[in-house]
This record gives C-alpha cells, structure tokens and sequence, in this order.
C-alpha cells in the first residue's frame, strides 16, 4: 500500500483493522454453531453399562445385547473353537492384539477374560456393519474350505476368527472391539464398566 | 383492444423502469443465441431443471407428513419409519407424491449422468466454459449429499445401515476422522440425533445451495455462449447485427424442442411411478421396507444403484501404502474418482473439442472408460468375492487412466479438421 494523495493510510489501517476484527467476531459466532452438532448432554449420559445373564448360554451358542446402541456379542466357545484360534495366527493381521483395541485384562490369546467366553463389539472396525455369524467350519460356511469357523462382514467381506481378530488383506484395519466388562458372579456379566477391584 | 394493450404495455413500463424484466427476458431467452444445431443430448440439461422442480413440490408436500423422529411409537416401529408408512396409506394421494420424490431421485441421476456425458461427448467442459464445468461437477456433489441425507430419512435397514457406513467414510481420515464423524452423527452411533440433522441438510441446507448453484451454471453459460456438437464457436461468425450466423433465439426455438423432451421424459416417468416404482429394487430397495435395526445388519448391503461405481472403487482398495491401512485409502480413491472429473477442462489437450473431429485414440479410451463405469457400477449392487474385486480392481485403474493419460492421449490423437461454421444435415 502506497501513502500518496488518493489513499489515506491512516484511514486504510483503521479499515484492514475494522475488517480482521469483524472476521474473528465471525469465526468466534461459528464456535457454537459448528459445537452445537456435537453430541449432546442427553446422547453423552446415555451410555450406561448393561447387565447380562449368561447362564443359559450353552457352549457354542451365541447372544447379542445392546449397549450404546451398539450390538454386543457374548459366545461361549467350545473347546474345538478355541484350539482353532493358535492355529490360524498366520492368516490373521493383529494375532498377539497388539493394536490397542480391548483393554489390558482382554489382550490374551482369546481375547477375554474367561478363556471360553468371548465379549465383543458386533461392528466391523471397516465402515461399521454388523457381521455375520459364521459358525459352521470348513466349504459348508461358504467361505473357503478350510475356514475354522468365526464372522463374515457382508458389506464388503471382511473375515474375523472366532476371538474377533481380523484376517490379513481384508478392508477392515483392526481387530474387532472388546468393550470394558467384568463378571459378577459367574453366570452374571456387565457390559461398560470394569472397576478392577 | 388496442386500449389493452395500451394498458398491458404500459404496466410493463411500470415494471421495466422499477426491475429488469424485459431486459433479463432478452438476455437468456428471447435474445440468447443458441447453436441451431442442437440434437437429442441436449434435452438433459432443461430435463434436469424440471426434475429440481418437480423434487422441490414433491419434497414440500412430504414435508407436511413426514417426522424425522427415531423414537419407537406404541406399536414399537420407529416414528419416522411409520410416517412414510402413513403417506403411503392414509395421506390422500400420498404414495404418488412419494413415488415422485423417490422416483425423481433415481430419474435426475440419468437426466445428470447423461448431461454430464453430453459435456464429455462435444467438449462442452473445453475453454472458455471451464467454470460451466466447475459448477456443474459442485451440483453433481451437492446432488450426492442430497440423495445420501434423503435416503435415512424413511430409516429402514438400509437408510440405516447405509447412512452407518458413509458416515463412517470420515473416520477413515487419519487424525480427525473419529471426531468428525462422531460430529456429523452428533450420538455415538446413527441415531435420532443423525436423522434429525440429515433432515435439515435434506429440506433446506443443501437444496438452498443447490439453486444458488443452478443459479450460477445457467449465469456462467449464458455469459459465454452454449457448445454445440460440432465444438465451434458461432460467435466468430457473426451477421451485421451482431447476431451469430448459426445463433437461434432460445424462445422459442429451444423452448418448443425442449417440451417435446419433457413430453417423453413424463411418459416414461410416469410408468415408473404407476406401474414399477421400485423399479425392481433399484430405485427403492426390498430392505428397506424393514424399520431400521441398529443390532442387524442385512445380509446383503448396497448403496442406490447412482453410487455404486463409486462404491466399487471405494471396495476395490485393498492393499495398505505409506504404512496407512487400506481403509483410508480406498475412501480417498472414492473421493478421486467424482472429484477428478472436474479437472477435464485442464487434462484435455485436444486440438478440437468434439467427438465428431476426435481421433481413435479418444474413441477408445473413452469406450473403455464407459464400460469400466458400467461394469463399477453393476459390480457395486452385488456382494464382494475375491473375483470381482480383482475386475474391479482392474476397471478402477481403467476409470483413472482415462483421466490421468488424457493429457497425452489426447494430444498425440489423430484429429480431423474442425468445420468453419456448424454442420446440420
């Protein structure tokens, strides 16, 4: 900006002045504009952890509850299925769950606290589908001959094992959630809270 | 008579010295010169107009219907779900407004689609219309996020779990994306929160900036003057008047052809909306007559049929780059591949616009990039298998090559001479 007859530069600096002043008045007004999309007071509380009973839960059966909207699975994995878990760790992209996706006390073998009792989140870490059981082993599950049984993706055919970990070259990234739980007893487990006491 | 003319005229007057209506009257129709060599391809850019319309009256009366609520009534369906069930039945002639609007849907992607393919056939994209171009690819993405907002709001299986999955696209991006899509849903999972948000996008946001836009094409197009398919100029031939010697006064010329196009296009639009408004599951899919179901996914899961090439590139990624997982990366291969078609006007280098003077070397590269965007896109309706992901693997690349090597092809192609003035048979 050149001073001569035509500009005024003292009143020039009062308008570049006037002008970045009434810009971070904008920008400060689109603070709760944009903050009011967060989620709100009500959608944050809604998260309260949920009880379950899983006595009647036979081995090789499996139950989806709802916590967070979110489904959750519990499975009770026969002995078969939980020696099929050492055997396929080459095909898996996360097999020692070194990626932080469960917390301490689930960063083992099978993924749980008690060996046969998986609790896990029921939504592909791809783009968030639900997958699909499936239990039944080998051709007849439709997936490869020698699949040992665990979940298929149907949205854009993401494998899991039985211990919700992901197999290599498939779209999702990780392994599937475990979400905080703890038992109560032994038949009795909550979902979304694990005071270790 | 005369006597009312006189007072016609002068009301006219009135007006003209208060707003310019006689002036804008002139300027973009009775007065805008079009080439006269216009043909069937031309019908889709004032196609598509009537269908805004149409979408915007149907939309408005659905409006009055329609609750963009999530909660479960007393029968334990969820309310929005049971007010579109409640326009299909109860609301006088609600399910053909409905039809309309779902019918519209599908029907100004073709009208779109083919529109834009009218530019890639005669350059039409070419210089000076580049801003032409850039408007009408940001209508293309405005119209994407409209359909996209649209379709949760029924909250079927579908709405849901297809809202569940695009919105979950953001979370892709490294750093940001799992606070970004936890603001666009505004809950932990797409919930009430989702589709009440979905809902203000749908009715007002983005239709307003729609317009705007529409508003702007039309502006920018009447500045510079329409292509044709010969892709030449007529302003460089002009008569003692100033008027181009292949210029035709839109009204009435373009308006009368136009009508025989709208014509057609309602005769067909409406036999979708009577007689097959689901269109086989295309324009409306069977899952999505289930209310939505946060718990189950349906086994078999595809966006509408218009963004399924795109879903394709999106499925077709992966392998892992640069140490960022393969997710990430087919999302950016999506956004590339409707993002890309707006650098045509940059990536063309042809001496002549129009496919009629093009040489091979553009006819067959353009061949194989239509049928990669057909094959993208049927792959994309039906589940993934290993060997389908490896054809679109390979159709992927052919849609990208044909942008990225045009600046070669194109210029190394073996043109024909462009004419003077247009061709007309």
């Amino acid at each position: 900006m050149s001073c001569d007859d035509t500009v005024d530069c003292g009143r020039r600096r009062l308008l570049v002045a006037t002008a970045a002043a009434g810009g971070v008045a904008g920008v400060a007004v689109a603070v709760p504009f944009v903050a009011s999309m967060l989620p709100s007071e009500r959608a944050k509380a809604a998260g309260a952890p949920v009880e379950v009973d899983i006595s009647k839960l036979a081995p090789g059966q499996m139950m989806t509850v709802e916590w967070r909207g979110k489904p959750v699975w519990i499975i009770n994995r026969t002995k078969e299925q939980l020696e099929s878990l050492a055997k396929i760790a080459d095909k898996l992209a996360d097999p020692k769950s070194a990626k932080n996706m469960q917390p301490e006390y689930a960063k083992n073998e099978t993924r749980s606290i008690k060996p046969e009792i998986l609790v896990a989140v029921g939504i592909c870490t791809h783009l968030g589908c639900s997958p699909t059981e499936k239990f039944k082993t080998g051709a007849e599950s439709g997936i490869e001959a020698d699949w040992p049984g665990g979940f298929f993706c149907p949205c854009h055919g993401s494998t899991f094992d039985l211990a919700g970990r992901v197999y290599k070259s498939k779209p999702a990234p990780d392994n599937l959630e475990i979400p905080p739980h703890m038992y109560l007893g032994d038949a009795k487990l909550i979902i979304g809270e694990d005071k270790k006491a | 008579m005369s006597k009312v003319n006189a007072i016609l005229q002068g009301t006219l007057n009135w007006v003209d010295e208060r707003f310019p209506l006689t002036s804008n009257w002139k300027a973009h129709l009775s007065e805008y010169y079009a080439p006269k060599n216009f043909n069937f391809w031309y019908f889709f850019g004032s196609l598509a107009m009537l269908v805004l319309v149409l979408q915007i009256v149907t939309g408005i009366l659905l409006t009055m219907h329609f609750k963009p609520d999530a909660s479960l009534n007393a029968s334990g369906v969820p309310v929005a779900f049971a007010s579109v069930e409640y326009i299909m039945r109860d609301v006088p002639w609600g399910w053909m407004i409905r039809y309309m609007h779902s019918t519209g849907a599908s029907a100004f992607f073709v009208v779109v689609y083919l529109h834009m393919f009218r530019g890639m056939l005669y350059g039409s994209y070419r210089k000076p219309r580049e801003l032409i171009w850039i408007f009408g690819m940001i209508i293309f993405l405005c119209l994407m996020a409209e359909a996209f907002f649209g379709y949760l709001l029924p909250w079927g299986q579908m709405s849901f779990w297809g809202a569940q999955v695009i919105v979950n696209l953001f979370s892709a991006i490294p750093l940001i994306g799992p606070d970004l899509s936890l603001w666009l849903r505004g809950d932990y999972v797409v919930g009430d929160a989702t589709l009440n948000r979905f809902f203000a996008f749908h009715v007002i946001a983005v239709p307003m900036v729609l317009l705007g836009l529409v508003a702007a094409h039309i502006l920018a197009l009447h500045e510079v003057g329409s292509n044709n398919p010969d892709g030449v100029e007529i302003k460089k031939k002009k008569d003692a008047n100033g008027i181009p010697l292949d210029g035709i006064p839109f009204h009435p010329y373009y308006t009368v052809k136009d009508i025989v196009g709208v014509i057609v296009f309602l005769m067909v639009f409406s036999i979708i909306v009577f007689f097959m408004p689901e269109f086989g599951g295309y324009f409306l899919e069977y899952n999505n007559f289930f209310p939505a179901d946060p718990l189950v996914t349906p086994p078999h899961i595809a966006p509408v049929w218009y963004f399924t090439p795109y879903y394709s590139i999106l499925r077709a990624v992966t392998y892992p780059l640069f140490g960022i997982d393969a997710k990430f990366w087919g999302v950016v291969a999506m956004g590339a591949s409707t993002l890309i078609i707006a650098l045509l006007p940059w990536l063309d280098r042809s001496p002549v616009k129009s496919i009629r003077y093009r040489g091979p070397l553009y006819k067959g590269f353009l061949t194989a990039f239509i049928i990669s965007f057909f094959i993208l896109g049927y792959l994309g309706m039906l589940g993934p298998t290993p060997m389908r992901t490896i054809v679109a693997q390979i159709c992927s690349v052919i849609y990208f090559a044909f942008f990225l090597l045009m600046p070669i092809y194109s210029s190394l192609d073996k043109c024909q001479p462009e004419p003077d003035r247009v061709t007309s048979k």
